[in-house]
């Protein structure tokens, strides 16, 4: 057999074609679909009715909305609980961080659909009713330490002269934290909410364990329209949306910290 | 403290009563003789510090007067930046006091502190830009922002960046960031301006230039500076008071010129420019013995016979041809040009190994005569002439010491368990390539060329010190092993 020139010698570059072969198969070619389907109805028809649906039918509308919603508290609660936790593990000792670090990654060691499973355990065990506030609680529980581990990285990245030189300058300690850290702790944060909003706008199980099915958030809409073989083009359509807002916000991101590095937790 | 302090002229260093100082009547003065104490603006008094079992700095006293250019000269590691960060609050002493205008600063944290500091690498904020980075302080103080807008543009112009207000504090060069950083700094118009090492990252023509218009601020500004470096040159240039210190501890407090002419001891003798370090004995009043010849000197006050350390810096040796009248003579090894001036090793007819600078080549092999000056030997103490170890008798035949079992001549005077005293001279102990083959293993920490040997300075590893004499090459930080000569070590009852 012949071997073409470029495969010829065991050139480092082609290290990366099983991974490229991987990004074809179920990256590239499921991304393709999805923009095709959305266009076109379950007869094959070009059509553009997915998106008029979309934004006509409150129902769906409202779902999305509702879903930006859950998210976004869920995010700002992630960065509420995740911030202090980050600063004082980033002014721990290594030893003694390193041990907490640990534990806040333990949880992820459990599939999280055990986990989902296991909170609807607790909540019946405390008698708490399940539904919007043990979904909260479990999104939050869920996506916390993807919320803490840019935090943290961006917080222990900060070089210690720049605290000194705010505190030599006359910096108490509030005025070092939102003079300083924070400023300095931005890309963390935001690669945080990357980390946080993103999936929890599209989750559909955890939503499902945690509320009986009672709130569905723009994931389980998806979900249920893929499942049933005529609506797959809708359902898409929805995703390709999903997308679209997916990649503005990155864009965004990307605006704001072209100037400082890139930077994510894992 | 609360008071405002605006830039206090120098010439009121002189008169602090003049500069507005309340003469704090809840401070007596806490010893007798310190009448003049007021016109020390910083008090460093009797300060101690360690990280762990590490004894960093080590009892040190500092007075600073107001306006005054004070330099801490060290090697790394000799507990100088430390020192800075304890002035500057960022540190707690562990024992001693600090005192600022006659008020102990000990417990007020940095953020209180009327000092600022330039930090080694900038430390400039990466999120603000030139404007904002000066603004700094004064926007914490919630000073009006027309206020911080004159200021700025004031010390702008004093650091020579007028006109740099916007831009990115990251896309200036170090030598325009380090302007930054000391703009940053004086805008608050501290009592005392704290520089750790600002020049260090720049490079020599740059350092040069910098060196230059920090003294011109300085003079300008009329603050006082402390300024921390390991260069030495550095530190001749700028200080009117040099500090030099060594494992935490101060050498020598003095004029530039003070301590190039007359260092206290070795260390600071070789530390501070070029030097010829020679053993001698004070034969008497004016007349000191070294290099196996009698020379005649200035210093006075030694006993008869008195062991010494002896100080000639290398352009402080004439140089010139062959002459059989001469005091010493010998052959030239090694010929360099350095610039200004030649600097040749002048190797004499008994062995000794002299560093000699001058205009004028001599070339390698040449012969050559030295003349030394009486007034150009620098005569000094030796802080010890032996190694003095403090140990108990484990037999009559070991002795141990620094916690090792030695071997000694037999000494069936002193009891086993009794306290003793071993003296070991200096070239009475050997050095072995590996730590296993002595009695204590250790590593050379510091190492002095005598003319004619090294005199080696090992920190054991339990962390005492010995000195040795020797004729072999070792190299700073080398692992040692230590052997001691059982018939070399000289008992006595503690």
């Amino acid at each position: 057999m012949k071997i073409p020139f470029s495969l010829r010698k065991n050139k480092r570059s082609n290290w990366v074609l099983p991974y490229m072969f991987f990004l074809l198969v179920f990256v590239v070619a499921p991304l393709v679909l999805i923009g095709l389907y959305s266009f076109f109805d379950y007869n094959g028809n070009f059509t553009l009715k997915h998106f008029v649906k979309f934004f006509t039918q409150t129902e769906i509308l409202n779902t999305f909305i509702y879903s930006i919603v859950v998210a976004s508290v869920v995010t700002c609660i992630c960065i509420l609980i995740a911030y202090p936790a980050a600063f004082f593990l980033s002014r721990m000792n290594v030893s003694k961080s390193r041990i907490l670090i640990m534990l806040f990654v333990l949880p992820m060691f459990v599939n999280v659909l055990i986990r989902s499973l296991a909170t609807v355990a607790l909540f019946d065990f405390l008698h708490l009713q399940l539904g919007e506030g043990a979904l909260l609680f479990g999104l939050t529980y869920d996506f916390l330490p993807f919320m803490i581990f840019p935090i943290y990285n961006s917080i222990v990245k900060i070089d210690p002269a720049l605290i000194e030189a705010a505190q030599d300058l006359g910096a108490t300690i509030s005025q070092l934290i939102s003079r300083v850290i924070l400023p300095l702790s931005v890309p963390g944060i935001t690669s945080g909410i990357m980390m946080v909003f993103l999936p929890a706008i599209s989750t559909f199980a955890i939503s499902e364990i945690l509320t009986l099915n009672n709130k569905r958030l723009f994931g389980s809409i998806i979900q249920e329209n893929i499942m049933i073989t005529d609506k797959m083009n809708f359902g898409a359509a929805l995703s390709l949306i999903m997308l679209i807002i997916i990649y503005l916000s990155l864009m965004i991101e990307r605006k704001k910290g072209s100037q400082e590095e890139q930077e994510t937790g894992f | 403290m609360a008071e405002s302090n605006p830039f206090v002229p120098l010439g009121a260093a002189d008169n602090p009563a003049a500069a507005g100082h309340p003469v704090a009547a809840d401070n007596p003065a806490p010893v007798a003789g310190e009448s003049n104490k007021e016109t020390y603006i910083i008090q460093v008094r009797n300060i101690s510090k360690s990280f762990g079992n590490k004894n960093v700095l080590n009892n040190v006293s500092l007075f600073i007067k107001k306006g005054e250019f004070v330099t801490i000269l060290g090697p790394s590691g000799c507990g100088k930046t430390t020192l800075l960060k304890l002035l500057a609050g960022f540190h707690l002493a562990d024992q001693g006091e600090i005192i600022l205008d006659g008020k102990c600063i000990n417990n007020i944290p940095p953020h209180q502190r009327p000092m600022n500091t330039v930090f080694q690498r900038y430390a400039l904020f990466p999120h603000l830009n030139v404007y904002e980075n000066i603004a700094f302080g004064l926007k914490l103080k919630k000073t009006p922002e027309d206020t911080i807008e004159k200021e700025v543009k004031r010390v702008l112009k004093i650091v020579g960046l007028t006109d740099y207000e916007e831009r990115d504090v990251n896309s200036l060069s170090g030598g325009q960031q380090q302007r930054v950083a000391i703009a940053r700094a004086i805008i608050n118009k501290p009592k005392v301006l704290l520089l750790d090492e600002p020049l260090a990252a720049l490079d020599l023509k740059m350092r040069k230039d910098m060196q230059l218009e920090l003294k011109q601020m300085h003079k300008d500004l009329g603050i006082t500076f402390i300024y921390v470096t390991h260069d030495q040159e550095e530190a001749l240039t700028l200080s009117d008071t040099i500090v030099v210190m060594r494992d935490g501890v101060v050498q020598q407090i003095g004029t530039p010129v003070d301590i190039y002419n007359e260092p206290v001891n070795p260390f600071v003798a070789d530390f501070i420019g070029e030097s010829n370090i020679l053993n001698g004995i004070m034969k008497k009043d004016k007349l000191v013995s070294f290099m196996g010849r009698d020379f005649d000197c200035v210093d006075v006050g030694f006993a008869e016979n008195e062991q010494v350390d002896v100080v000639i810096r290398p352009e402080d040796i004439y140089i010139m041809n062959r002459n059989d009248n001469a005091m010493i003579n010998g052959r030239v090894t090694s010929c360099i040009f350095k610039g200004v001036h030649y600097e040749m090793a002048v190797e004499t007819e008994n062995g000794y190994e002299l560093l000699v600078q001058d205009y004028n080549a001599f070339e390698t092999g040449s012969e050559v005569s030295l003349i030394v000056k009486p007034f150009d030997i620098q005569v000094m103490k030796k802080p010890i002439v032996s190694n003095v170890i403090e140990g108990q008798m484990l037999s009559s035949t070991s002795v141990e010491l620094f916690g090792a079992a030695v071997e000694c001549k037999e000494n069936n005077d002193i009891e086993p368990g009794t306290a003793i005293r071993a003296t070991i001279g200096f070239d009475e102990i050997e050095l072995m390539d590996y730590k296993e083959d002595g009695a204590l293993g250790g590593e050379i920490t510091f190492i002095l060329y005598k003319g004619d040997h090294y005199h080696l300075t090992v920190t054991t590893d339990n962390g005492n010190i010995l000195y040795v004499d020797t004729t072999e090459v070792w190299d700073d930080g080398d692992n040692v092993g230590i052997k001691f000569y059982p018939d070399k070590i000289k008992i006595e009852k503690a």
